[in-house]
């Protein structure tokens, strides 16, 4: 039932992101990508949080349950994070004239794909499950404090060539037409409920997998 | 009055199982011996009781007059003495013995450190760095740490080995004093070793 | 009766010392991190020194060769224990803390030694003209509080496994970024002549991760020292 009505909503939002006009007069056609890019890079953020939060609870359960979602999430969050920068990256083309312009936003999911490679590369260079849990997890905590900090010098480092005030302006209140949010928050829904319904089969295949191993 | 109890402690490295279900309880004065064939879990066991792995299953539980001791302070409970355990190469004996005294107590003594050191016969090579150590004088200067650090649960594992003649009287002697008071938990392979307890606890089916 | 804090700062002294006379009769860590930044010095100042270089660039190569002299060097300290198999009695002798804080301690210390050696050649080699020195000695002391307060866990993660070496330098990089960035900047200030306060929001920045990155570490610590 979900699951249809998940495809009811993204086909809603494919579609109508083609009909409607288009968010930003100025950039044309191309600026439809805003429904797909921002939710991508969203999701690739939410991805990192969730797979933390499961990592802190299997280093308090210890049940290697966590770990494999943790480490679902993390492969998800990599992919929409993968997404959104080419995404990101083709818009920039378009807009600004080449594909990477060192703008905050991109020096930012650039970072969290370092992150998530980084994250990867420590699973990678360890055999034993438990120890790999525990150590993945405490690096994703790491990684995650630094985050703050991370936010406060990009923008401060790197000037901003971001349509941030069509969206969001400077009081933080959205400046969208009721057009363009009729399809952005479907759009930010859908990708978010996208992520969970992936989230929870890829934590499925894995433990599968995992069970497949042990018999 | 110390009290050491397993309960249910099982222990699994990826898929394969060293052992599950183990029940024990200890109370001092006493000696147990631990015995099985290679690949039983000796030494999986021992490094479980005194916290250096952590079991898959189960807990171990330590009462002193019958007050929980919590997991946090149970380490200064346990010496080890074992094979795979390596004192640092590039120090001398002495300073080995120091550095492990200040750690475990903030305070060093040189008559109490002089006077392990000729417990265990290492007496005029206590400034050798260890580099230049036999492996039979590694074994003594693991028993000399053991005896310094005071501990109730002294745990052995293969106590005898590279030891010389000498060697195995210091450490008869050793586990003989310790019995006396506290407890001795010693993991072999030689069934004679089993003399100096007086409790077995058979690994491995 | 000495008071448990005593205890503590005794025990934490006893790694520390134990660190310091380890590595004067090996060498192992201060070999590598020396060659390290003398070999690039070098290089640099034989391909780019020529060149009329900016502020700006020069505060970003110092800190790159800090960075990667701390990545060749500041590991050894963790890694060392495992591939020698003394680990095991450090793990029953002391607390995790203690053991934790000693090591951070060396290699601060070891990082220092790193500096006193490089940032002379560098400012010779590069012809640099330090108008502000107090605060650069403040940027590169809170610098290299926060290079070394995350490369010592990572470095604590990193010699659990089984690649080690590279494996740090991937692990660091990004949790290091805004520590080098804000350094870059507090260090190009500083080249340029700032008053101390003009680098107000640098400095608070460099004491605010150090502080973060630091207890991240000590509560940390332990579940990835027992593994």
């Amino acid at each position: 039932m979900g699951k249809i009505l998940l495809f009811l909503l993204m086909s809603y939002v494919i579609i109508w992101a083609y009909i409607f006009p288009a968010p930003q007069q100025s950039l044309g056609e191309v600026s439809r990508i805003f429904y797909f890019h921002v939710p991508s890079a969203w999701v690739s953020v939410l991805a990192f949080l969730v797979s933390m939060l499961n990592g802190i609870i299997y280093l308090k359960k210890r049940d290697l349950n966590y770990d494999i979602k943790s480490s679902s999430a993390s492969q998800i969050g990599l992919l929409f994070a993968f997404l959104a920068t080419v995404s990101g990256s083709m818009w920039a083309k378009v807009s600004w004239g080449a594909y990477w312009n060192w703008d905050p936003r991109q020096v930012s999911i650039f970072i969290l794909l370092l992150i998530y490679g980084a994250y990867f590369a420590l699973r990678s260079a360890v055999l034993e499950n438990d120890k790999k849990a525990a150590l993945s997890a405490v690096y994703s905590i790491l990684a995650f404090i630094t985050v703050p900090f991370l936010v406060f010098i990009v923008p401060r480092v790197f000037e901003s060539l971001h349509p941030a005030t069509s969206v969001v302006d400077q009081n933080l209140k959205i400046q969208m037409s009721p057009k363009v949010s009729l399809v952005f928050f479907p759009s930010l829904v859908g990708f978010t409920i996208l992520f969970f319904w992936i989230w929870s089969l890829q934590v499925k295949i894995s433990q599968r997998v995992e069970l497949k191993k042990g018999g | 009055m110390l009290s050491l109890e397993l309960e249910g402690i099982g222990k699994w490295f990826g898929e394969r199982k060293v052992f599950e279900n183990l029940n024990l309880k200890l109370e001092n004065p006493t000696c147990l011996a631990v015995i099985g064939p290679n690949g039983s879990g000796k030494t999986t066991l021992l490094r479980i009781i005194c916290g250096l792995i952590r079991p898959s299953q189960g807990k171990v539980s330590l009462k002193l007059d019958n007050q929980v001791v919590k997991k946090e302070a149970q380490g200064p409970f346990f010496s080890l003495v074992a094979p795979d355990l390596q004192l640092y190469d590039e120090l001398t004996a002495f300073e080995n013995l120091k550095f492990f005294s200040q750690l475990r107590d903030a305070v060093y003594s040189k008559d109490n450190l002089m006077q392990k050191i000729e417990q265990v016969g290492l007496k005029k090579r206590e400034d050798d760095l260890v580099s230049s150590y036999s492996a039979g004088m590694k074994q003594r200067l693991k028993y000399a740490l053991a005896l310094l650090s005071s501990s109730k649960i002294l745990l052995l594992d293969e106590p005898s080995s590279n030891l010389d003649e000498e060697g195995i009287l210091v450490m008869e002697q050793i586990i003989q004093q310790h019995q006396e008071v506290g407890i001795v938990i010693l993991a072999t392979n030689d069934l004679k070793e089993t003399q100096y307890a007086q409790q077995i606890f058979k690994l491995g089916n | 009766m000495p008071s448990k804090f005593s205890n503590w700062v005794t025990k934490i002294t006893a790694v520390f010392k134990k660190e310091i006379k380890s590595e004067f009769r090996t060498r192992y860590a201060l070999n590598s991190i020396l060659m390290f930044a003398v070999v690039t010095l070098t290089t640099l100042s034989f391909t780019v020194g020529q060149f009329a270089l900016t502020n700006p660039v020069k505060s970003a190569l110092l800190w790159v060769i800090l960075f990667f002299s701390a990545m060749s060097g500041l590991a050894q300290v963790f890694i060392k224990e495992e591939e020698r198999r003394t680990a095991s009695i450090l793990k029953l002798s002391a607390l995790p803390n203690v053991i934790f804080l000693g090591k951070f301690f060396f290699n601060l210390v070891l990082l220092f030694m790193l500096e006193i050696v490089t940032i002379p050649l560098f400012l010779i080699l590069l012809s640099l003209q330090v108008e502000s020195w107090l605060l650069l000695l403040v940027i590169l002391l809170l610098g290299s509080l926060g290079l070394t307060s995350a490369t010592t866990i990572i470095g604590a993660i990193v010699s659990k496994t089984n690649v080690k070496g590279t494996l740090l330098t991937v692990l660091s990089f990004p949790i290091l970024l805004p520590l080098l960035v804000i350094s870059i900047q507090g260090t190009k200030l500083a080249l340029d002549g700032s008053h101390l306060a003009g680098a107000g929001s640098e400095i608070i920045f460099l004491l605010s991760y150090t502080i973060v990155m630091l207890t991240a570490s000590i509560l940390f610590f332990e579940t990835v020292w027992m593994e």
